[in-house]
């Protein structure tokens, strides 16, 4: 078991042809996703390194059972594809694409809370089930099959965590990197729901970062709903006030969004929060 | 990106919000002359990239054109501080010079994304003219809230709402609302991440002026607003960050003494905290990007030596895609060029880290290699600590 993907996965690649795109669908190929489609307007009809590509999405689902797609389309017209991925009853959509205007992401955020379809991201590393999919940008070789979930707003620190976890001998369910944009299709508590009643997984680790209230009603929803452990991380504890840290979400307005008071809400919860980012693998070590 | 307070004034009044008449200036006697002309009390308000002017002395009432132009001719050019510029503060280039008005009442206007609800919020709140984020944290009943559901836009029932709510009198109802509805329409039309009218006043006679505006712009829309990269003003900026942002560098400065490059704007969060943790402070945030290559990691280099605080520098790469033998590669060739003079601390991990570790090693160059992110914290803070000791013996 894993959640939202597996081995029957059928994964579209929305902008397959680009340099981004070409590169990381092989890579997914390569740990053994079932790449069944590309999406290119204008390039429909050819393929690209033998797999068949698509004008519009709708012909990826319609001729090829596409039931998940991987986004690489440029900023200016990502909200665009995820609109259409999910007019084509996508039921995942993984867009990786940094940038994409916010305003651009409200409207694909409404649209997409009327359909079907579940986003990841944007602004993201991607999802893996450790031996049957990956879906994203993560080096594939770090991960291990096992029984740790792993949720994050960052990329390379989900791989730092990985790494130590991995490097204890401990394999993970599923990994899923949320995005670092105020906007995200997938939130902390949607994916602790379903790690919760995914029976593969036997705790949690996530990592948050400065910005926002994400991490505090996660927390929340860990006190009220979950029996597995999980373990805390912020990253941001010494980020100065009123400055974006990279990503667009990673911003302490008006005093509100700093680790400090999120690490407290955490611990109030009932979550084992590590301060040291070295200590995130030891952490759910102690936990299991 | 930020605006000054006389751009974004001009921005929303080109969507119908009404602003006081004024004139930008940098110089005391065009003061002087804009005073004469507006032929009465005027304010000098310092234009720079922060709230809180008026307490930091930037912000002054001035009874003729004499003592307009006395004023900025202190003010042009004097450092300003205040809560929101941190104690190095900022140099006045440029002051607004405005006609001055006779208040009945200030009300707030603002509009954000909310990312609870996906939506752009409108709030309004009667307690005009103060900091916005006091109300909300000790009379948060004072501010109300409509959201916006991008499919249908801001209702003029909504703005009516909102403005029964902060109090409006029946003669300035729809004129309110007309204002608020020109305010959301700038929102969406320039990308905008904040806009905000505070105090937005109703004036003795009955008139509604934005006395003072904030317009902040969403960086990652600015691609299709052109015309609004014209009104960045790098006299706001610090010099390195303008630099880094040419190579697509994330780096924000900050006081410590330990430079950090890092792969990933989480992973760089975390190793300016793991320093703090090992009793160091870390110089700056730099996330050089996911795709790091040598070239980049040399123009990282260049940024983070360019700060002279810098006593050592920690290097944190988590290969992924990229491989560590290619940082390391771009590393050891950035050092030999720039001619490093100060300890460098490199921890790597991920793909071929074994071959990554060997150029380091081979590169006869003096490189602390570290294992892990605790041990690499560790060994720059002390490394940092030696670097200041030698300085201050000198």
């Amino acid at each position: 078991m894993s959640i939202l993907v597996d081995k029957t996965t059928r994964l579209a690649v929305q902008g397959i042809t680009g340099r981004e795109g070409s590169f990381h669908t092989q890579q997914c190929i390569a740990y053994g996703t079932k790449v069944v489609a590309g999406v290119t307007p204008g390039k429909g009809g050819t393929t690209h390194d033998g797999i068949p590509v698509f004008n519009t999405v709708v012909e990826a689902v319609e001729k090829e059972g596409a039931n998940a797609t991987m986004i690489f389309v440029p900023p200016a017209f990502a909200a665009d594809a995820i609109m259409e991925a999910a007019a084509a009853n996508i039921a995942l959509i993984v867009c990786i694409t940094e940038g994409i205007p916010t305003l651009d992401m409200v409207r694909a955020a409404t649209a997409l809370s009327r359909s079907q379809s579940r986003l990841i991201g944007p602004n993201c590393p991607g999802i893996i089930s450790p031996g049957q999919c990956k879906i994203g940008i993560m080096p594939g070789r770090i991960f291990t099959a096992g029984n740790v979930g792993v949720v994050s707003r960052s990329g390379t620190l989900t791989y730092e965590a990985v790494w130590q976890l991995t490097g204890l001998g401990i394999g993970q369910s599923t990994c899923v990197g949320i995005g670092g944009d105020p906007i995200i299709g997938t939130n902390f508590i949607d994916v602790l729901k379903l790690f919760e009643q995914d029976p593969q997984t036997r705790a949690v680790i996530m990592m948050g970062e400065i910005g926002g209230t994400a991490e505090e009603e996660a927390a929340k929803f860990i006190q009220e709903n979950m029996k597995k452990p999980v373990v805390g991380f912020i990253a941001g504890q010494t980020a100065p006030p009123g400055r974006r840290m990279g990503h667009a979400g990673a911003i302490i307005a008006g005093g509100k969004g700093t680790a400090a008071e999120k690490m407290e809400a955490m611990r109030q919860c009932g979550l084992h929060v590590v301060a040291s980012p070295a200590e995130m693998g030891r952490s759910v070590s102690q936990v299991l | 990106m930020k605006l000054h307070e006389f751009q974004a004034k001009t921005i929303l009044a080109g969507f119908g919000v009404p602003i006081p008449r004024g004139e930008v200036a940098s110089n005391p006697f065009e003061v002087y002359d804009i005073a004469r002309r507006f032929n009465g009390t005027v304010v000098v308000k310092a234009q720079i990239h922060a709230g809180g002017r008026g307490k930091g002395g930037g912000v002054k009432l001035a009874k003729s054109p004499e003592e307009a132009e006395a004023i900025a001719r202190e003010m042009i050019g004097m450092t300003l501080v205040t809560h929101q510029t941190g104690p190095e503060g900022r140099k006045v280039q440029r002051v607004l010079v405005e006609e001055g008005v006779r208040i009945q009442k200030e009300f707030y206007l603002g509009i954000v994304v909310d990312r609870a609800s996906q939506k752009p919020v409108f709030m309004g709140s009667p307690q005009g003219g103060v900091d916005i984020e006091a109300v909300a944290a000790q009379t948060p009943h004072l501010i109300f809230k409509e959201y916006i559901d991008p499919a249908i836009g801001f209702q003029p029932f909504q703005a009516r709402r909102l403005a029964v709510a902060l109090g409006v009198g029946a003669e300035q109802l729809s004129s309110a609302t007309r204002i608020m509805i020109g305010l959301f329409r700038a929102f969406e039309a320039t990308d905008a991440s904040l806009v905000e009218i505070n105090p937005f006043l109703l004036t003795e006679d009955g008139k509604w002026l934005a006395l003072d505006a904030k317009v902040n712009l969403d960086d990652n829309a600015l691609f299709r607003h052109k015309e609004m990269l014209l009104l960045r003003d790098f006299n706001e900026e610090d010099p390195l960050e303008i630099r880094a942002s040419r190579y697509g560098i994330n780096y924000i400065r900050l006081d410590g003494t330990i430079g950090c490059m890092v792969n990933g704007a989480g992973l760089a969060m975390a190793t300016m905290d793991i320093i703090k943790l090992a009793g160091g402070s870390p110089a700056n945030f730099l996330d050089v990007g996911g795709g790091a290559n040598a070239e980049q990691v040399r123009n990282a280099f260049q940024i983070l030596l360019a700060d002279k605080n810098v006593k050592a520098v920690l290097i944190n790469i988590f290969g992924g895609i990229m491989r560590c033998d290619i940082v390391a590669g771009g590393v050891v060739e950035a050092a030999k060029a720039l001619g490093l003079n100060i300890p460098v601390v490199v921890r790597l991990e991920g793909t071929n880290v074994e071959q990554g570790r060997e150029i380091l090693q081979n590169s006869g160059l003096k490189f602390t290699v570290a294992d892990g992110m605790k041990d690499a914290a560790e060994k720059a803070v002390a490394l940092a600590a030696r670097g200041e000791s030698i300085v201050h013996s000198r």
